[in-house]
């Protein structure tokens, strides 16, 4: 199992988040986890990476309680967009995401130099990878923060809504390119989105975190109607449009559903 | 009078010394002050550092130990209440307004108490002393220079990755808060050492300055930064020279220097095409 | 020199019976006027730190004209003003949150002051000139000084009553301000020369360094107490005045440096009435601006 968490409950000062989630995700799945803001989405991955502990149940990654520094995950949190006045160039961002953790100063090392080099072609960024970060677009960006994710021989991907505030073009390329990193290199992906449309069609499992629960399964079981509406506690909709997109619709809606404001 | 008797001179070759050691201090932790953004840190605390020394002489203590106590102290206040000192919140401005107020009283406190003193003494820590210094202040500015350089060459990698990337370093292992509270007190001791070399005014002309030069000539963090601490290096040791020469002061002579060089720097960074940075 | 003797017509007189005071009472009441008034608009629009790099850009404009004989007011003016002019020429909000904007800005500072020094060290001038400067100073203010004050203080009161209700409008909803004719760039280009003015002349008393005391600290306390834009104004003025008149009178009488009474009295009174309101009352007031602002246009 890439990822097992038992019963798991997570509070943030003093406040319940969720509680008794159970999940369960094979190695080299790609799974989406949705729900409305505020959820607990990002608190699920940090609980995962061991920045964020459990306040009951366990959590496994790879057969192995969850600590911080594991190089079999790489990390993408939430919104970061570079200052385009950063003078640091794409590459040194890739590097310190291999041995940025360490003590002293770096020495010239050519496997390390490699294996930078062999991440930033295999998400494609080559071309500018020697240029400073915050120059780059935010789809530019998004690729050299997905080989700096990778560059440890991470066999798990966590993104943190890595779509949003991209136009439908990078939306597209960026997420075949994590679709491609899962299904040729074999590397789990959780992925936290807002919108499932644009994975839909390869996400192998969906965790739904919403009202203080975690509810996982495959999509059509769980973004139904029925499911969602007992999960929210509140009437809910989902709908299919003629193209097969999915829309979900509520009294309340969605988004400003929060557990933790009520 | 020739280099060799410029070198003879007891005081020049002081502040060569302990000039060059601060001043590589200032440019490598100045490289991640800009980096940070955290310049108006190092502008308040180059406040306190004044009211501090003079605190230290009215209390009767060496001026170094006020340097250092007092720019430690605040240093690890700003890190515990999580603020940063960012020039544009009024509170913050108000507050360290006062503080050099307070200062201007101990200035005046403590140039009356001392029967012929000119209030001289207040000049050197506004503008820097770097050609009047004490043989404490030559070993100690020296070796702290040098042990500054060294720790953060230490933590300069986890440093760089909590500065860009705070929450993939926190995931990855690195002990963000101990960093942080560390890198403050690097600051400090860098505030408090520059202090002697150009002065509580002048300090962004050696901490600010060369980094700002280092980061428009390369993006490269580790070129970066060992180009910041020579550049500083650069305008402290030219500027002795010329000082010496043409006996204006010192202090001037390294904030020129450094601001021609960032003028130049940002020259060339508009003509150059992007391709050669 | 006299110590006070509580008796309030007594001590005023004897703060009055010689010139220098005469001159620096009536200097300060002049500064405090311009510098309350411009003060709540630079606290209005956040342009707390241009106020403070400009004060300081003045530093070798006063130590200049001395080297030149001039007066060190008309450095001070010329300095300042060009700096403004700079600022609004650039056209970019000179502010902290920018990484290379304050590094320029840092790399600007020290080399102004270091420019200061130079001059100073030129005309070979005391320790005291140049804390004068820096620090501020009861002493020292001359006839001509006062003139050219009254001059400055006059030019700058009278360009806020002209454009102060447009100021208020650009600043509150750029905008709609633009889309109903003003012209937002050139009012703040305008604006930031006001500022420059109203440093020149309240360096005379609280110097380039403790700017905030008199040129933010009286805005910043007023916008807490009251949302309103002619009663902030008109109480940042108060404000200012008080300071300016307190720290005038203590520095006589204890004969220690008027800079550190005026920020002192300032900074306590900012904290006191922070204090006294609380954050959540903050929030409240700069709606109520907005609200009071469109009830007066309608």
């Amino acid at each position: 199992m890439a990822v097992a968490l038992e019963r798991a409950s997570v509070s943030l000062g003093g406040q319940l988040v969720w509680r008794d989630a159970s999940l369960e995700v094979a190695a080299g799945e790609f799974v989406a986890i949705l729900g409305p803001n505020g959820a607990g989405k990002s608190t699920l991955l940090k609980a995962l990476l061991g920045v964020v502990p459990l306040s009951a149940g366990t959590a496994r990654v790879f057969g192995r309680t969850v600590r911080r520094g594991n190089d079999q995950v790489g990390y993408l949190p939430q919104r970061r967009r570079f200052d385009p006045d950063l003078r640091i160039r794409a590459l040194d961002l890739v590097r310190l995401g291999l041995d940025g953790d360490r003590l002293g100063v770096p020495l010239p090392s050519r496997t390390k130099e490699a294996k930078v080099g062999e991440m930033i072609e295999l998400v494609g960024a080559t071309a500018y990878a020697g240029r400073p970060i915050g120059e780059l677009s935010g789809g530019e960006q998004q690729r050299i923060l997905i080989a700096q994710a990778l560059v440890t021989g991470a066999r798990m991907l966590m993104l943190d809504e890595p779509l949003e505030s991209l136009d439908l073009n990078n939306q597209q390329a960026i997420s075949d390119l994590i679709r491609t990193i899962c299904q040729r290199h074999l590397v789990t992906v959780l992925l936290v989105a807002h919108d499932i449309n644009p994975i839909l069609p390869f996400v192998d499992r969906v965790v739904y975190v919403a009202g203080g629960h975690v509810l996982c399964g495959r999509p059509e079981e769980v973004i139904r109607t029925e499911t969602l509406t007992r999960l929210y506690g509140a009437p809910v909709e989902v709908l299919r449009t003629s193209d097969g997109r999915l829309v979900v619709v509520g009294q309340h809606e969605p988004v400003s559903y929060h557990p933790v404001d009520h | 009078m020739s280099i060799g008797q410029m070198l003879a001179l007891d005081f020049m070759r002081n502040a060569f010394v302990t000039g060059g050691c601060i001043a590589l201090a200032a440019g490598l932790v100045g490289y991640f002050v800009v980096l940070r953004n955290e310049v108006f840190t190092s502008d308040a605390l180059g406040h306190v550092a004044f009211t501090g020394s003079l605190g230290g002489l009215l209390a009767g203590l060496n001026l170094l130990a006020g340097v250092f106590g007092s720019c430690i102290a605040v240093a690890l206040a700003i890190g515990t209440f999580g603020g940063r000192g960012r020039g544009r919140d009024v509170a913050i401005g108000t507050i360290f307004a006062w503080v050099l107020g307070i200062g201007v009283l101990f200035l005046s406190v403590y140039t009356s108490a001392q029967s012929g003193a000119t209030g001289s003494v207040g000049i050197s820590v506004l503008f820097g002393s770097i050609l009047g210094l004490q043989p404490i202040q030559v070993v100690v500015g020296s070796i702290i220079g040098i042990a500054t350089c060294a720790v953060t060459l230490l933590v300069a990698r986890p440093l760089l990755f909590v500065s860009l990337d705070p929450d993939v370093a926190l995931a990855r292992g690195v002990p963000t808060r101990a960093l942080t509270a560390l890198f403050l007190v690097l600051v400090a001791v860098t505030v408090a050492e520059s202090v002697q070399a150009v002065g509580a005014l002048l300090i962004f002309g050696l901490m600010v300055t060369p980094a700002a030069v280092a980061q428009n000539l390369s993006a490269r963090p580790w070129l970066g930064m060992a180009l910041s601490a020579l550049i500083a290096f650069a305008a402290v040791w030219i500027g002795l020279v010329l000082s010496f020469y043409i006996s204006y002061p010192a202090s001037f002579f390294i904030t020129a220097l450094a601001f021609a060089a960032y003028l130049v720097s940002q020259l060339g960074r508009r003509v150059l095409p992007a391709a050669s940075r | 020199m006299q110590g006070p003797s509580w008796d309030l017509v007594a001590d005023v007189q004897l703060l009055l019976q010689f010139h220098f005071m005469q001159n620096a009472f009536v200097a300060g009441t002049l500064v405090a006027l311009l510098a309350g008034a411009a003060g709540y608009f630079v606290v209005l629009r956040g342009q707390s730190f241009a106020a403070h790099m400009l004060s300081q850009v003045g530093f070798p404009g006063a130590a200049g004209a001395v080297l030149v004989h001039v007066a060190p007011v008309f450095g001070l003016v010329a300095f300042c003003v060009a700096a403004a002019l700079g600022i609004g020429w650039v056209g970019r909000n000179v502010d902290a949150g920018h990484r290379a904007e304050s590094a320029a800005v840092g790399s600007i500072l020290a080399f102004s002051l270091g420019l200061g020094l130079l001059f100073f060290r030129l005309y070979a001038g005391s320790a005291a000139g140049i804390y004068g400067f820096l620090f501020g100073t009861i002493l020292g203010i001359s006839d001509r000084d006062v003139q050219l004050t009254f001059v400055v203080a006059l030019l700058g009161l009278g360009a806020l009553a002209i454009f102060g209700r447009r100021l208020v409008f650009a600043t509150v909803d750029p905008d709609v301000a633009e889309a109903r004719g003003v012209n937002v760039r050139l009012l703040s280009i305008g604006f930031l020369v006001i500022v420059a003015l109203s440093v020149a002349i309240t360096v005379q008393i609280v110097g380039t360094l403790l700017i905030f005391a008199l040129l933010v600290a009286p805005g910043a306390s007023a916008l807490q107490l009251t949302a309103r834009p002619v009663r902030a104004l008109a109480l940042s003025v108060l404000l200012s005045l008080g300071f300016t008149w307190l720290g005038v009178a203590l520095a006589y009488f204890s004969d220690l440096p008027v800079g550190f009474f005026i920020s002192t009295v300032s900074f306590v009174a900012y904290v006191a009435i922070r204090a006294v309101k609380g954050a959540s009352a903050i929030r409240r007031g700069n709606f109520q601006l907005r609200g009071a602002w469109f009830a007066a246009e309608a």
